[in-house]
């Protein structure tokens, strides 16, 4: 098999306090797959993807993004491979207006002048927010600050896209189209969620952390089909649904 | 949109001044500020003068009286202030409607009206007719330290999300029956405003992991210059110019 986009061995974190965060946490993700990344509240989630571009080191175990080891030298190269995209767009639109925003990454490797104009249209275009570039963040829509969240991290072409909790607070219609863009996307993604009928539609696979320990890995049908190991993990589809209940996309 | 996504300082328009560069109207509205400030207090034709050129302006950058008198609200504490001036002022007295002022106190207060009104006047076209990214821009293009552009740019970016943090915290109090009135409870609005200062210390450090993960250096990038004909410096200069030459023309004969 080809080199993995992701490739988590034996990782360990424990906080200063010595709360331990992650524990011998194994996961490979190859180019092209859609993983969801499920778990209760404080389960490690944003740990463990803060740990996928090097904004944590290893303390234990080794990450390695398309081969290349996590280590303090090659930051800028790990960064430029995984784009993440944080929960709360407000954290992740700074620049005064959106093209600037979403060209702040190009800029900072190096992009200018026409290429850097090219990357920002691409992105934007990508995730269908081109005419809002020159509007300020500030007064965007909840729906078209996540979009636009997107383009900043897409416009650094990434090998792999991280989303944390794309699908939170947006109305049934946003959450669509957003499920539509990410859809047309080609990139590796790795998906943080609770919401599991998300999962069901657009990942074919599904890992659930629990206490900092991978405690399942298969196919999303798999993993959701069994109501005994979500309760186990505080997770479970909406009262009365069933997993027979839901058509395969 | 209805022109919701714009800062409340800034006016939509088409005017020559919404179209001229950022830089040319930051220098020249510097320039007149400068050029106001500098002028004698007992030289009134000379602040006429500057009223006129400054009523040209608006009219240019098509800004309503109303819009004006709106934005004139930040004036009030310095104008109440100026108004204390001859009633406590020292000196030669002179009866005004049977009232005795303090004769320096009054020139005090003339000094701040015209001097505070006209700069203020100035600054509302600028911002009126420059978007905030513009005028950052425009700074950038007079060679602003970076950093200083960048933390102007972070504070009217998020000025807005912390006014609404608390806004959303003062809700929730008053939805809890919180009312607020006697001094003794403002310890709870004390205590608001510190957790408020605390999530936005928290915020600070998210947009910090989040400006890392787009391989942020230290140096914010550049948002690119934009070349500025030669005509927009020419009329800046000209403005300017002639309002400096009525400034020194009052320092003779004053």
């Amino acid at each position: 098999m080809s080199t993995p986009v992701i490739e988590i061995g034996g990782l360990g974190y424990h906080y200063p306090d010595g709360t331990v965060a992650l524990e011998d946490v194994d996961l490979h993700i190859h180019q092209g797959e859609r993983v969801a990344l499920l778990g209760p509240n404080g389960a490690g989630k944003t740990t463990l993807i803060l740990h996928m571009n090097g904004i944590y080191l290893p303390q234990t175990g080794t990450v390695a993004v398309s081969g290349y080891p996590v280590t303090d030298d090659n930051l800028v190269d790990i960064r430029r491979r995984v784009g993440i995209v944080f929960q709360d767009p407000d954290d992740q639109l700074f620049m005064p207006t959106v093209r600037e925003d979403v060209g702040f990454g190009p800029a900072n490797l190096g992009l200018t002048g026409t290429d850097l104009d090219d990357r920002v249209n691409q992105a934007l275009a990508a995730v269908e927010v081109s005419d809002l570039a020159d509007r300020p963040p500030n007064h965007l829509s909840f729906g078209q600050k996540r979009r636009v969240a997107i383009a900043g991290v897409m416009a650094m072409q990434p090998e792999i896209l991280v989303l944390d909790e794309p699908t939170s607070n947006l109305d049934p219609a946003s959450r669509k189209d957003l499920t539509v863009i990410l859809d047309g996307l080609e990139v590796t993604q790795l998906i943080v969620t609770h919401d599991l009928l998300y999962a069901l539609e657009v990942c074919e696979r599904s890992v659930i952390i629990d206490a900092g320990r991978i405690v399942a890995d298969g196919t999303t049908r798999d993993v959701l089909g069994d109501p005994e190991l979500l309760a186990e993990h505080r997770l479970g589809l909406p009262a009365g649904l069933r997993i027979e209940d839901v058509a395969t996309p | 949109m209805s022109g919701s996504h714009v800062h409340a300082l800034y006016r939509h328009g088409g005017s020559q001044l919404h179209r001229a560069a950022p830089q040319v109207k930051i220098v020249a509205a510097f320039g007149l500020v400068f050029v106001i400030a500098l002028t004698p207090r007992t030289a009134i034709w000379a602040f006429a003068v500057y009223g006129v050129i400054v009523a040209g302006l608006i009219a240019v950058a098509n800004l309503s009286v109303a819009f004006i008198a709106r934005r004139a609200i930040v004036l009030i504490p310095f104008l109440v202030v100026a108004l204390l001036f001859p009633i406590i002022g020292s000196g030669e007295r002179v009866e005004v409607f049977g009232i005795p002022l303090s004769e320096q106190g009054l020139w005090d207060m003339w000094n701040v009206f015209a001097k505070a009104g006209l700069g203020f006047l100035v600054a509302v076209v600028l911002a009126a007719t420059t978007a905030i990214a513009d005028l950052l821009r425009g700074l950038d293009a007079l060679h602003m330290p970076r950093i200083v552009t960048s933390i102007i740019g972070f504070a009217v970016r998020y000025i807005d999300i912390v006014g609404a943090d608390f806004a959303r915290m003062r809700v929730a109090l008053a939805s809890r029956g919180y009312q607020g009135r006697s001094i003794a409870t403002w310890r709870v609005y004390a205590r608001t405003v510190g957790s408020v200062f605390v999530r936005t210390y928290e915020r600070g450090e998210r947009v910090y992991l989040a400006m890392l993960s787009r391989v942020y250096d230290g140096t914010m990038p550049s948002a690119g210059a934009v070349a500025v004909p030669g005509a927009q410096w020419a009329a800046a200069a000209a403005l300017v110019g002639s309002a400096a030459l009525v400034m020194v023309a009052s320092r003779g004969f004053a």
